[in-house]
């Protein structure tokens, strides 16, 4: 709007839009719908600041104007208070959480106390003593609250300008004075994010199925899938799949995501970075002395996604194995080492883990490396807290980010130690030579940058060397998001392991730009396709010069499917596989606004119809005495006309 | 034949002479005015957005001195397109009545100048007021700013006021313009400034719809006068003695 004259949109003197929005959407699996549901047009509600759990009283009885959208500042964010907002739904229109830009002094973990409980390898037929969490709950700190269904919408506010205005709003119009009721109009405001998908994932994926024949049927859900990364130390071939002869493998396998309560939040750090940062490191480390006196076994590291949500990378994985869709089976399968939790520094039952999703196929000999006993150490697993400053990652102040992204942390030096115990326990799991073991050292460096790309901020100096030219605008001045994503939805997080796994453990092959990309060392070179990746890369831009010299990457990496299998098979009550969906949406968005008193709005519309009426009547009266009222006038007869 | 023919059988009143429905005469101005209205709206946008792309975005005064410049010009532009419409419509009428047989027009001058004010007035009030209405429709009303929670009501009054005042600015117009007044004219074309300059006072609404109404009411008494209305008339309208009048002194209008 023009600078001077003001803004004179009526809407803007009504509205004020809140531009950080972090919803929790809906997500459905075989037999539930989890997450949060709006209207179709948006829920609407007073604006009420809850000061304690006792304060709820005022929104869910003794309040005047309900529905009430109650304003909660972090610690209140309770199983308790949640619970109790979820029974008294009928007056209350939404709920926003205010995050605090620091982390909450004790644990908060909205996820389950026994993730992944039915879909592990403990099961009522398996060890039933050990299913359920019976032994050990790993999560003790776990409220469940990611798993409730509610049906108002759920927001997350940053505590920024935008939640000041809504502040100030509610002490300006909304408190109470001296314990009478406050007067109209009052703050109120609106949140909308209505999701189209409901009961669980068959009846969506039906109803999805049908719009493929009505033009007026929208699509109203998407699988959660992505691709797991892998690589080889020794190449395999991948166009033959199945049971390679004489191949053994020692998978080392990490997961890549996570996940929090509100939607597209997922930091992840202790909960994933801290162990696929590692095993990155533990294949950098082995990259040199597997070329020079390579092990008779051969190592695979598998990265799985959408472990979070019952094992959707491990459990398609392990399906493609059993179908011979894949470059080895389990058969080939020597032995697994899982590296779980491991940034946090304190014989039980296996926790939650990709390796349960082998062993219920197979007995593999495995071990699985956390850094806790019994139950997490983590005290803020999958929550929007687990995040660079739980894991102490501080940088001093006064760096630049460039110098922030070179400075070996704390955490970067005992991730490092780690990832050497990781590397050398591989390449002797491997077979390889006993005396090498020691020349085996995970680099710290490589350890630190790694982590300031996903927890501080992806874009950086390094990570743009390392892709390609078409993928930079994946890259974000903010930190890795970890959530799976849906189908066909890129995700930020593979690319980056894809391409950071293809340069720590491959080598720079001197062709041209045009073979690279065509996956070929020259234009006669039909079989090294089979056998490897090539990727032309960035690069850094040579001292003096602004254009980047890119270079073409050779490597093992490649990308499978992790896709569910209970959607290929199309078994959509499936309790064998991961059935999760996430709901679709049109629009999710929030605004603050005042609400009139209803006395104003009888008035307006009492006014109005008095008036339309007396006109009416004025125009019947007058027009039927026309002729008496108008006849005085000196009318010319005969015209000026 | 036990058909009844509309043109012969003379109980059928709406097909007899005159040969013209009322509706020509009473629907076709207040459209074609307020199409004329619309134009005129059209012109003085034109204007006024080209004076804003050149003019200096930054500087407050200037902005405000446009929409000053440009709320002038746009009376002015609807003044003299009701100078048009009132041209037109004699032509139109002196070739109606060249081609009907009647001695008199089917429809006075007077009433065109009423039909054809209220027409302009209700896409004046229509474009003033649609907008409000479509943002009033949502959940929330003003307030949030600061600005007053009256801000629709008093829209809606001052719309009114303007829609009467068009009606009434009609008829002084025209008959000024029939009787070669021309301080009538001009005292039209001063007090619709004075009112569109008046909601310069926004957001005193008192400011700017007292005011409004007391010209209102000065304006509905001098149309009612020019359109042959009297005090005596009114009273006798009002006690009900207009009958008696009526049997005693009847004219033809």
């Amino acid at each position: 709007c023009p600078v001077g004259v003001g803004c004179s949109s009526v809407e803007k003197k009504i509205y004020v839009h809140l531009n950080y929005t972090l919803p929790c959407v809906r997500l459905l699996n075989a037999t539930h719908q989890i997450g949060c549901q709006s209207h179709l047009s948006g829920n609407v509600g007073v604006l009420h600041v809850l000061e304690s759990e006792e304060n709820l009283d005022w929104v869910l009885r003794s309040g005047l104007n309900p529905p009430y959208l109650v304003i909660l500042d972090s610690p209140l964010f309770t199983r308790s208070i949640m619970m109790k907002l979820k029974n008294g739904s009928s007056r209350v229109a939404g709920v926003a959480v205010v995050a605090p830009s620091t982390n909450p002094p004790d644990g908060v973990s909205p996820h389950t106390n026994c993730p992944n409980e039915n879909t592990g390898v403990y099961t009522e037929k398996y060890d039933p003593a050990l299913a359920h969490c019976n032994v050990t709950v790993w999560n003790p700190l776990g409220s469940g609250l990611s798993y409730e269904e509610f049906d108002f919408p759920i927001f997350s506010l940053k505590d920024d300008n935008d939640t000041k205005v809504i502040r100030q709003c509610y002490m300006d119009h909304n408190r109470a004075v001296n314990g009478s009721a406050p007067q109209h109009p009052l703050c109120a405001m609106q949140l909308l994010s209505h999701m189209s998908a409901v009961t669980d994932t068959a009846t969506c994926m039906r109803r999805s199925d049908l719009s493929a024949f009505s033009l007026s049927l929208d699509t109203v859900c998407d699988p959660l899938a992505d691709f797991n990364v892998w690589a080889s130390t020794r190449p395999l071939n991948n166009t033959a799949k199945g049971h390679k002869e004489g191949e053994s493998v020692v998978v080392a396998a990490a997961r890549l995501d996570s996940r929090s309560f509100f939607f597209d939040v997922a930091p992840g750090a202790e909960s994933s970075v801290s162990g696929f940062v590692a095993l990155l490191a533990a294949a950098h480390a082995l990259r040199s002395v597997t070329q020079e006196a390579p092990p008779p076994r051969n190592i695979l590291y598998a990265f799985f996604q959408g472990e979070t949500f019952d094992y959707i990378g491990s459990s398609r994985m392990v399906y493609d194995m059993e179908k011979k869709h894949f470059v080895v089976d389990l058969d080939n399968i020597h032995s697994l080492l899982e590296i779980g939790q491991v940034c946090l520094l304190s014989s039980s039952p296996l926790p939650p883990s990709s390796f349960q999703r082998f062993l219920r196929a197979r007995p593999i000999p495995g071990v699985v490396i956390q850094d806790h006993q019994s139950s997490f150490t983590n005290r803020f697993y999958e929550s929007m807290y687990d995040n660079a400053g739980y894991l102490d990652i501080s940088y001093p102040p006064d760096l630049t980010p460039e110098q922030q992204l070179q400075f070996v942390t704390d955490t970067a030096t005992a991730l490092t130690e780690v990832a050497t115990v990781v590397a050398r326990s591989l390449y002797a799991q491997a077979g390889g030579d006993q005396a090498r073991l020691s020349s085996i050292n995970a680099d710290p460096q490589m350890v630190t940058q790694m982590l300031y790309g996903f927890l501080v901020r992806s874009n950086n100096s390094w990570f743009q060397q390392l892709v390609p030219s078409n993928l930079m605008s994946f890259l974000a001045d903010r930190p890795t998001n970890l959530y799976v994503g849906v189908l066909n939805q890129h995700s930020e997080l593979t690319m980056l392991v894809q391409h950071l796994l293809a340069n720590l453990t491959g080598t720079t092959v001197n062709i041209t730009q045009e073979n690279c990309n065509y996956q070929r060392e020259d234009e006669q070179d039909k079989a090294n396709k089979h056998m490897f990746f090539y990727v032309w890369v960035q690069g850094a831009a040579p001292p003096n010069a602004t254009e980047r010299e890119g270079f073409c990457t050779r490597s093992t990496v490649r990308l499978t499917s992790a896709l569910s299998p209970a959607f290929d098979l199309q078994e959509y009550t499936s309790k064998d596989y991961s059935t999760w969906t996430e709901s679709r949406w049109k629009s999710i968005s929030g605004r603050i606004f005042l609400v009139a008193g209803h006395e104003l709005e009888m008035l307006t519309l009492g006014v109005g119809l008095g008036v339309l009426i007396t006109s009416l009547l004025l125009t019947y009266a007058m027009s039927a005495k026309a002729d008496i009222l108008f006849s005085s006038g000196r009318e010319p007869v005969n015209a000026t006309y | 034949m036990g058909i009844k023919n509309p043109f012969i059988d003379g109980e059928v009143l709406s097909f007899t002479s005159p040969p013209f429905s009322p509706c020509d005469s009473l629907c076709a101005p207040p459209l074609l005015r307020a199409f004329f209205w619309l134009v005129s709206l059209l012109l003085a946008s034109l204007v006024w957005f080209i004076s804003v792309q050149i003019s200096n975005k930054d500087s407050a005064a200037q902005q405000k001195g446009l929409l000053i410049f440009g709320v002038v010009l746009s009376v002015l532009l609807q003044e003299t397109f009701r100078f048009a419409y009132y041209k037109l419509l004699k032509k139109a009428n002196e070739g109606l009545l060249t081609l009907s047989q009647e001695e008199t027009m089917p429809i006075s001058i007077r009433q065109l100048a009423y039909v054809s004010g209220l027409g302009f007035g209700f896409m004046s009030g229509a474009f003033s007021v649609v907008n409000i209405l479509a943002d009033s429709v949502g959940p929330g009303t003003i307030g949030i700013h600061g600005d007053s929670q009256h801000y629709f009501l008093s829209s809606a009054f001052m719309t009114m006021a303007i829609i009467l005042l068009h009606m009434f600015w009609g008829v002084i117009f025209f008959d000024g313009c029939e009787r070669q007044r021309w301080w009538a004219v001009a005292a039209v074309v001063v007090s619709h400034l004075v009112v569109s300059c008046l909601t310069f006072q926004n957001p005193q609404y008192v400011g700017s719809l007292v005011p409004t109404y007391v010209i209102l009411l000065a304006m509905a008494a001098w149309a009612f006068h020019t359109a042959g209305g009297s005090l005596r008339n009114l009273k006798l309208c009002l006690t009900c003695k207009d009958t008696d009048f009526l049997l005693a002194n009847h004219r033809p209008r």
